[in-house]
C-alpha cells in the first residue's frame, strides 16, 4: 500500500479529507455523501410531484372545470405518480439504503463506491427529462403511470421523453441494487450473520433482489412501447397480431413487485423503530425475515389482479385473486409481531414511534382494502374508481412515506448529531395523520359511489366528499413545509444528540458517534450476538 | 472463495471520482440526442454523436482508472469477491431482461394470436397460426429455415464457448499464448457469428414491420446481436489486456467475468435457437 491515497490508508477512520463544495457532492465516493444526496433529491421530488397533486386538488375542489384543461390534468396525474415513485419513494429508501446498510453492517462504505456514486447522478439527468417534459410540444405524457398503449403510443414527443427517463432510472435502480446486494453478502463485519443482520438490513436485500429481477422487465415493455410508437413494431397494435393486454401483462409483472419495493424497506424501518421505543427486541425475528421473503416470492405471481376487467378467463381470475389474497398471511405475521412486539413494553412516544404507530393502523387499512379489490367481483366493480386511489394512497402514503418521514426523525440525530425540535414532529405528525386521512378516507367513499378516477369533473352528488378531500390535501400539503423546517432546523443545531439518542436502541450505528466519522468501520466491529 | 487473504486487509475505497458525472451527463445528451432524432428534428444525430462521444469517453476513463488499480493489488481479496457478486448479479438482470422478451413470445404466440383468431369479431376469416403478421397486414412470411444458416450459427457460438473455455485453462496453467490464441479464436467466431446474421437479416423475406412475427423475431435476435457485440467488444479488450500481460493464474476476474457473459449470451442463442428459428 504503498502508493496509498489520502483515503485508502488504513486506519482512515478519523480522515476526513474530502472535495470542498459543489464538487464534493459530484464527485463524492462517499456512502453518506451519497445518502444525504439521495434523500434531498427524493425530498425534492417530493415537493414538486406534491404540488403537482395540489393541482389536482384544486381542479377537483369543486364539479366543472375551473382552473386547467382535461389534458392538462392528465399530465399532471401522469407525473404526480411517475415522479412520486421513481423520484421520491424509491430515491428515499435508497438514501436510507447508503447511510444506514454500511453502518448496521459494521462496513466501511458501499461495495462499489464509484457505481453508487453514478446510481445518484443518474437521476438529475432523468429527472430533467421527465420535468422538462412539460415544455415540449403537446405537454407532459399524459396517458397515466402506467403507461398502457394505445394511449402511449400515441402522444407526443413527450413520451419520448419520459420513456427514455424510465429507462435511465432503470439502470439507476438496478447498479443500486446490486451494490446494496453485494455489500450485505460481502461487506458484514466478520461474525454477523445473515440472521443476526437487522431487520432493516434483511428488508433492503430482498428489495434489491426484486429490482434486479424486475427492472429490466420494465425496461423490455418500455422498449416495446419505443419500438410501436417509432419503429413500426406491432407488439401492442391487435392488426399486426399483437395485443395491448400484453402490455399489462408484462408491465404488471414488474408492477405488482415494484409495490413491495416501495413497501418492503418501510417494513424494516417501522421494524426497527418499533422495539427501541418499546424497549423490547423485535418479536419473532425468524418469522419476519420469512415474511418478507415469502411476501417477495409471491408478489411474482399476483400481477394479473391489475386486469380483471381485460377479459380473462375465469381460471385465471380465480388463480390470481387465490395467490392475492394468500399475500395477507405473511403480511398478517408481520403486523402480528409488531403489535407483539409493543405488547406489555415500556412504550413512549417520540416522533419516529408515533410514525410507525400510524403506519401500522393505516397501513393496515391499506392491506384491508387491497384484500377487497383482490376479489374478483369486487374488483370490476371498483376497477379505476377512486377506491383504487383510496387504497393505494394508504399504502404508499401512510405506507411508504410516513415509514420515510418516521425513519427520518428516527435517524436525523445520528446523521447530524443534533436533536430535531420534538415539537415540531409531533406537529408535523398529527397534522399529516389528521389531513391525510382527511384527503383520503372519504375517496373510498367516492370510489363505492361510482367516481372514476382521471377524470377532472364529476357528477354534482360527489361534491361535498370531493371538496373535504381537497381541504384535507391542502392541509396535507402545507404541513409538510413544517417537515422540511424540522429538518433544517436539526441539521443547522439543537442540542447534541450523543452516541445513542434512544436508549433502546441496540444497532450498531449507535456505537459510533453522532454524526458519524466521514469514514466508519475502517476497521470491522467485533459482533457479539445481537438478537438474544 | 480464496481464504489465502488476510481479514485485516482494509477494503480498497476509492478515491472522489468525476467518471460517473460525466457519464450521467454523456447519457443525458445521448437521450435528449435521440429525443429529437425521433421528432426528426434534424439536430438529433449530432447531439446523439456528442452524447455517445462523452459516454464512451468515460468508459475509456473509468476503465482505465480500475484496471490501474488492478494492476496496482488494490482490488484482490473482498474487493475481488464483490466484484464477482457484482457480475453474477448483473448477468441475472440480463437474464430478466431477456426473459421478459421470450415472455412476449410466448404470450404473443400461445395466447394473443390464437384468441384473435377464434373472436372473430373484428377480422372474420383471421386464420392466426404461426408465423403470422396479424390480421390488419396482409402480408405472408416466410420464416428463415433453422436448419440453413441459424444452425450454423449455433454451431459457431457454441464452438466460442469452447474456445474461450479452452483459453481460460490455458490462463489457469500460465500458458499465455493458448490464453491469446483462444481469445482471438473466440473472437473471430464472433465476428463471423454477427456477419452470418447480418447477412440472414438481408436475405430474410420479411423485416421488423411484419406484424407480431417481425417484431419478435427482430427484437430477440437483434438485442441478442448486440449483446454479442458488447461481448465481442469485451473479448477485444481483454485480448489486448492479455498482450499486456495483465493476467495471472491467480488473479484475472476480468477475464473471467468477460468469459461469464459471453457464455451467457451463448445459452441466449440455444433458447433462441430453440424457440424463435426451430419450434
Ligand atoms: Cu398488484
Amino acid at each position: 500500500m504503498e502508493a496509498a491515497t489520502t483515503h485508502d490508508a488504513p486506519h482512515a477512520g478519523t480522515h476526513e479529507a474530502h472535495p470542498r463544495g459543489l464538487l464534493r457532492w459530484l464527485s463524492s465516493t462517499n456512502h453518506k455523501d451519497i445518502g444525504t444526496l439521495y434523500l434531498w433529491f427524493s425530498l425534492l421530488m417530493f415537493f414538486f410531484a406534491g404540488s403537482l397533486a395540489m393541482l389536482v386538488r384544486a381542479e377537483l375542489f369543486q364539479p366543472g372545470l375551473q382552473i386547467v384543461q382535461p389534458e392538462v390534468f392528465n399530465q399532471l396525474t401522469t407525473m404526480h405518480g411517475l415522479i412520486m415513485i421513481f423520484g421520491a419513494i424509491m430515491p428515499a429508501f435508497v438514501g436510507f439504503a447508503n447511510w444506514q446498510v454500511p453502518l448496521m453492517i459494521g462496513a466501511p462504505d458501499m461495495a462499489f463506491p464509484r457505481l453508487n456514486n453514478w446510481s445518484f447522478w443518474l437521476l438529475p439527468a432523468a429527472a430533467t427529462l421527465l420535468v422538462g417534459s412539460f415544455f415540449a410540444p403537446g405537454g407532459a405524457a399524459a396517458g397515466g403511470w402506467t403507461m398502457y398503449p394505445p394511449l402511449y403510443i400515441q402522444g407526443g414527443i413527450a413520451y419520448d421523453m419520459t420513456i427514455l427517463a424510465i429507462h435511465i432510472l432503470g439502470i439507476s435502480s438496478v447498479m443500486g441494487a446490486i451494490n446494496i446486494i453485494v455489500t450485505i453478502l460481502n461487506l458484514r463485519a466478520p461474525g454477523m450473520t445473515l440472521m443476526q443482520m437487522p431487520l432493516f438490513v434483511w428488508t433492503w436485500l430482498i428489495t434489491a433482489y426484486l429490482l434486479v429481477a424486475v427492472m429490466p422487465v420494465l425496461a423490455c415493455v418500455i422498449t416495446m412501447l419505443l419500438t410501436d410508437r417509432h419503429f413500426g413494431t406491432h407488439f401492442f397494435n391487435a392488426a399486426g397480431g399483437g395485443d395491448p393486454v400484453m402490455f399489462q401483462h408484462i408491465f404488471w409483472f414488474f408492477g405488482h413487485p415494484e409495490v413491495y419495493i416501495m413497501i418492503l424497506p418501510a417494513f424494516g424501518i417501522v421494524s426497527t423503530i418499533l422495539p427501541t421505543f418499546a424497549r423490547k427486541p423485535l418479536f419473532g425475528y425468524t418469522s419476519m425475515v420469512w415474511a418478507v421473503a415469502s411476501i417477495a416470492f409471491l408478489s411474482f405471481i399476483v400481477w394479473a389482479h391489475h386486469m380483471f376487467t381485460t377479459g380473462m378467463p375465469a381460471g385465471g381470475q380465480l388463480f390470481f385473486m387465490y395467490t392475492t389474497m394468500l399475500i395477507a398471511v405473511p403480511t398478517g405475521v408481520k403486523v402480528f409481531n409488531w403489535v407483539a412486539t409493543l405488547w406489555r413494553g415500556a412504550l413512549t412516544f417520540e416522533t419516529p414511534m408515533l410514525f410507525a404507530l400510524a403506519f401500522i393502523c393505516l397501513f393496515t387499512i391499506g392491506g384491508f382494502s387491497g384484500l377487497v379489490l383482490a376479489l374478483v367481483p369486487v374488483d370490476i366493480q371498483l376497477q379505476d374508481t377512486y377506491y383504487v386511489v383510496a387504497h393505494f394512497h394508504y399504502v404508499l402514503f401512510s405506507g411508504a412515506a410516513m415509514s420515510i418521514m418516521g425513519g427520518v426523525y428516527y435517524w436525523l440525530p445520528k446523521w447530524t448529531g443534533h436533536m430535531y425540535d420534538e415539537r415540531l414532529g409531533k406537529l408535523h405528525f398529527w397534522l399529516t395523520t389528521i389531513a391525510f386521512n382527511l384527503t383520503f378516507f372519504p375517496m373510498h367513499f367516492l370510489g363505492l359511489a361510482g367516481m372514476p378516477r382521471r377524470i377532472p369533473d364529476y357528477a354534482l352528488q360527489f361534491a361535498q366528499f370531493n371538496m373535504i378531500s381537497s381541504l384535507g390535501a391542502f392541509l396535507l400539503g402545507a404541513s409538510q413545509l413544517i417537515f422540511l423546517l424540522a429538518v433544517v432546523k436539526c441539521i443547522r443545531g439543537g442540542r447534541a444528540a450523543g452516541d445513542r439518542p434512544w436508549d433502546g436502541a441496540d444497532t450498531l450505528e449507535w456505537t459510533l458517534s453522532s454524526p458519524p466519522p466521514y469514514h466508519s468501520f475502517a476497521t470491522p466491529p467485533a459482533i457479539a450476538p445481537l438478537h438474544k | 472463495m480464496n481464504a489465502q487473504h488476510p481479514a485485516h486487509l482494509p477494503y480498497y475505497q476509492p478515491p472522489p471520482s468525476l467518471w460517473p458525472i460525466v457519464g450521467s451527463l454523456g447519457l443525458l445528451t445521448l437521450a435528449g440526442g435521440f429525443v429529437l432524432l425521433l421528432a426528426k428534428d434534424i439536430a438529433g444525430p449530432w447531439v446523439m454523436g456528442a452524447g455517445a462521444a462523452i459516454f464512451i469517453y468515460m468508459l475509456f476513463g473509468w476503465f482505465g482508472t480500475v484496471i490501474r488499480e488492478s494492476q496496482a493489488g488494490k482490488l484482490e481479496g473482498q474487493v475481488d469477491r464483490s466484484f464477482r457478486w457484482g457480475m453474477v448479479w448483473f448477468i441475472f438482470s440480463e437474464v430478466m431482461f431477456f426473459a421478459a422478451f421470450f415472455g412476449a413470445l410466448f404470450y404473443s404466440r400461445h395466447i394473443a394470436v390464437p384468441w384473435l383468431a377464434d373472436a372473430q369479431l373484428l377480422w372474420p376469416g383471421y386464420a392466426g397460426g404461426w408465423p403470422t403478421a396479424g390480421p390488419g397486414l396482409k402480408e405472408s412470411i416466410a420464416p428463415v429455415p433453422a436448419w440453413g444458416i441459424p444452425a450454423l450459427n449455433t454451431l459457431i457460438l457454441l464452438s466460442s464457448g469452447a474456445t474461450v473455455t479452452w483459453a481460460h485453462w490455458g490462463l489457469k496453467k500460465g500458458r499465455q499464448t493458448q490464453l491469446k490464441l483462444g481469445l482471438a479464436l473466440t473472437i473471430a467466431l464472433g465476428v463471423v457469428f454477427l456477419a452470418l446474421q447480418a447477412h440472414e437479416y438481408l436475405e430474410a423475406s420479411f423485416t421488423i414491420r411484419a406484424g407480431i412475427y417481425g417484431a419478435t423475431f427482430y427484437m430477440l435476435t437483434g438485442f441478442h446481436g448486440a449483446h454479442v457485440t458488447l461481448g465481442a467488444i469485451m473479448l477485444c479488450v481483454i485480448l489486448s489486456r492479455a498482450l499486456a500481460g495483465h493476467f495471472t493464474p491467480e488473479r484475472h476476474f476480468a477475464f473471467e467475468a468477460v468469459a461469464w457473459y459471453w457464455h451467457f449470451v451463448d445459452v441466449v442463442w440455444l433458447l433462441l435457437f430453440v424457440f424463435v428459428y426451430w419450434l
